[in-house]
């Protein structure tokens, strides 16, 4: 810098020495200002996500390359041993196969209810914000009161729903002990909790369809199941794409409630009936045994990119069928 | 919708057609203010539960109005767990993350939506992408790194992790990129102003409604956050999730209790909720549109 300083009054134009030098200045500051500062604005997040969220996600690869135990300070490279154990462990396996069910039992009614929930609401009614905040309510009520509040509902003995069922001659029905059971029973709680939330997003979208086109569609006699299926999904496709997509991604990572559906057991039942990936990984981190759970978020990480994959293509192609 | 002038013949084909709409119409009522039910019903079967006794739950019919007992059960709920702790954290936990993801939002969104540099697509486009990236997988090595950085058991480790938001920053680059009048911010620089002193004096004004929609939602979900606080917190230092599901676990045929746990720290953000609902569903749906 001292070096450099007697540059500077050399440069400035001889006729006004000061204020051109304070020009000068003025205008250096400036550009840094206009040149650093979106990146500065920019930088927390950037940081803050990659410090916690991912270089976690990265770190959990090299975990899973290891014996890695909470416990013990040396964790011996095995390379893919865990992976290895974990294509033939039949608990993995069975909670693929569970995660996937209750994905499919949970996820596909949910957005047909919502999309047609969304079409009810997309004209002029009365009380549309009550209609939408009661829609909304169980997304603002949280996982585990929701599970709390429909294990009551579900209880075999003196559950509201069982009480229900009886008046058509259905006898106490234990939930939480059949596979079918208890994926059903799972899958309404997410369903409650989403269904309304997914309708708003939908809605969303709808609005922004032209009205001209309903009007026009009207007047050329189509029904309401006419125009939903001719005007409004072919016109909300990129949406019902993303809500797909998003869906799947939570799907594959329900953890909450099967944990606490069976009162807190971390193998998802007695005979792991409900068990998910997700609480697959938490039981093996609660054994400590953090190479091998790390294992398990890799392959979930495989099944989330396929599946989620599939369901794009899946939902771009349906394009076709219906318009 | 009526004053689209009728084509030749029309009116009876009108006429016809608006009282097939009233039936539908109906219909669509009935259908709504079902789902409406369904939706408010487990909430309100919640309260009956936890005003009344165990032994009222086993009559057939099932009770169907609240009883007395609330007060006496949620005694019993704050004798059993440290209810008022995990009240006091949750508050601070959500608060605060709320305030941050507030202001780094803004501060990231007002960058993307109005000042022009190097790189802003990639990196906006960046921002989007993480939001689908499933961050809890990461789950084992955040809590490796919480362990190191002795946060285990803190409100530091539910805090700091969640101070930004992909989401938050989409939110506020769509809401200021076309909230936020180009002219407003030249008038400032014009004045003098350095780009901290636009963000300060200029955007944040115009920010403020989306920010506070952005602010509940982040509460909210704070406040519900389960996993996370689950695997680093103890049941001795509680949020309200972590103290709930406790109760629910420790007390597995004792429903009123757990219920009363629920209601008690469910029921104030729905009361938040459905003051405020208006504002923060538009905010949701205003978020959706453009994903």
């Amino acid at each position: 810098m001292a070096t450099r300083a007697p540059d500077r009054p050399a440069a400035a134009p001889p006729g006004r020495p000061v204020r051109a030098r304070r020009g000068v200045r003025r205008h250096l500051v400036h550009q840094l200002d206009t040149k650093a500062s979106p990146y500065a604005y920019v930088a927390p997040f950037f940081l803050l996500f990659s410090a916690f969220g991912l270089f976690p996600l990265a770190y959990t690869a090299w975990v899973s390359l290891h014996e890695w135990t909470l416990l013990e300070d040396e964790h011996a490279f095995i390379g893919l041993e865990n992976f290895r154990t974990l294509l033939a462990d039949d608990y993995f396996w069975n909670a693929a196969f569970n995660t996937l069910s209750i994905g499919v039992l949970s996820t596909v009614p949910q957005l047909l209810l919502a999309i047609w929930l969304a079409h009810l609401l997309n004209r002029p009614l009365r009380a549309q914000t009550f209609l939408r905040v009661t829609l909304l309510l169980p997304n603002v009520t949280s996982v585990v009161a929701v599970v709390v509040i429909f294990s009551q509902l579900f209880g075999r003995d003196f559950g509201m729903i069982n009480w229900m069922l009886s008046w058509f001659g259905v006898g106490g029905v234990a939930w939480n002990e059949g596979v079918a059971s208890s994926h059903a029973a799972i899958s309404i709680m997410i369903m409650w909790r989403w269904t309304g939330y997914n309708a708003l997003i939908f809605l969303a979208a709808m609005q922004a369809v032209p009205r001209e086109l309903y009007e026009a569609a009207t007047l050329d006699g189509a029904s309401g199941l006419t125009q939903l299926r001719k005007i409004t999904i072919p016109m909300i496709r990129p949406t019902i794409v993303f809500v797909v997509i998003t869906s799947t991604i939570g799907a594959m990572q329900v953890m909450a409630e099967p944990l606490l559906f069976g009162s807190y057991m971390v193998t998802g039942g007695v005979d792991r009936q409900y068990q998910t990936l997700a609480l697959f990984i938490y039981e093996n981190f609660t054994r400590l045994d953090f190479g091998y759970a790390s294992a398990i978020s890799w392959m979930m990480f495989l099944f989330i990119i396929v599946i989620a994959g599939v369901n794009y293509l899946l939902t771009r192609r349906a394009k076709g069928s219906l318009t | 919708m009526s004053a689209a002038p009728p084509a030749p013949g029309a009116p009876t084909r009108a006429g016809t057609g608006r009282r097939r709409l009233d039936g539908a119409r109906r219909l669509t009522y009935l259908t709504l203010l079902a789902v409406a039910f369904f939706s408010a019903l487990p909430l309100y079967y919640s309260v009956v539960v936890a005003s009344r006794d165990n032994a009222a739950l086993a009559e057939v019919p099932p009770p169907l109005l609240p009883g007395g007992n609330f007060f006496a059960n949620v005694a019993r709920v704050f004798d059993t767990v440290p209810f008022a702790l995990a009240i006091t954290n949750s508050v601070i936990v959500a608060g605060s993350i709320a305030l941050a993801v507030m202001f780094f939002s803004t501060l990231a969104g007002f960058a993307f939506a109005k000042l022009r540099f190097r790189g802003r697509n990639a990196l906006l486009l960046l921002t989007v992408a993480t939001m689908t990236v499933p961050t809890q997988l990461g789950i084992i090595p955040l809590y490796m790194l919480m362990v190191k950085l002795e946060w285990t058991g803190t409100l530091y480790a539910l805090i700091v992790p969640a101070l930004v938001s992909a989401f938050g920053v989409f939110f506020m680059t769509q809401y200021l990129s076309r909230a936020l009048p180009t002219e407003l911010l030249e008038a400032g620089r014009v004045d003098g102003c350095t780009t901290w002193g636009l963000f300060w004096h200029v955007v944040i004004p115009v920010a403020r409604p989306a920010a506070a929609v952005l602010g509940m939602l982040t509460f909210m979900s704070a406040w519900n956050d389960y996993f996370w606080p689950l695997v680093v917190l103890t049941p001795e230092n509680p949020t309200v999730q972590v103290a709930l599901s406790t109760l629910a676990a420790g007390y597995v045929n004792d429903y009123v209790l757990g219920l009363a746990g629920t209601a008690l720290g469910t029921l104030p953000l729905v009361v938040v909720f459905s003051l405020l609902g208006k504002q923060i569903i538009g905010g949701i749906m205003q978020g959706a549109v453009k994903g």
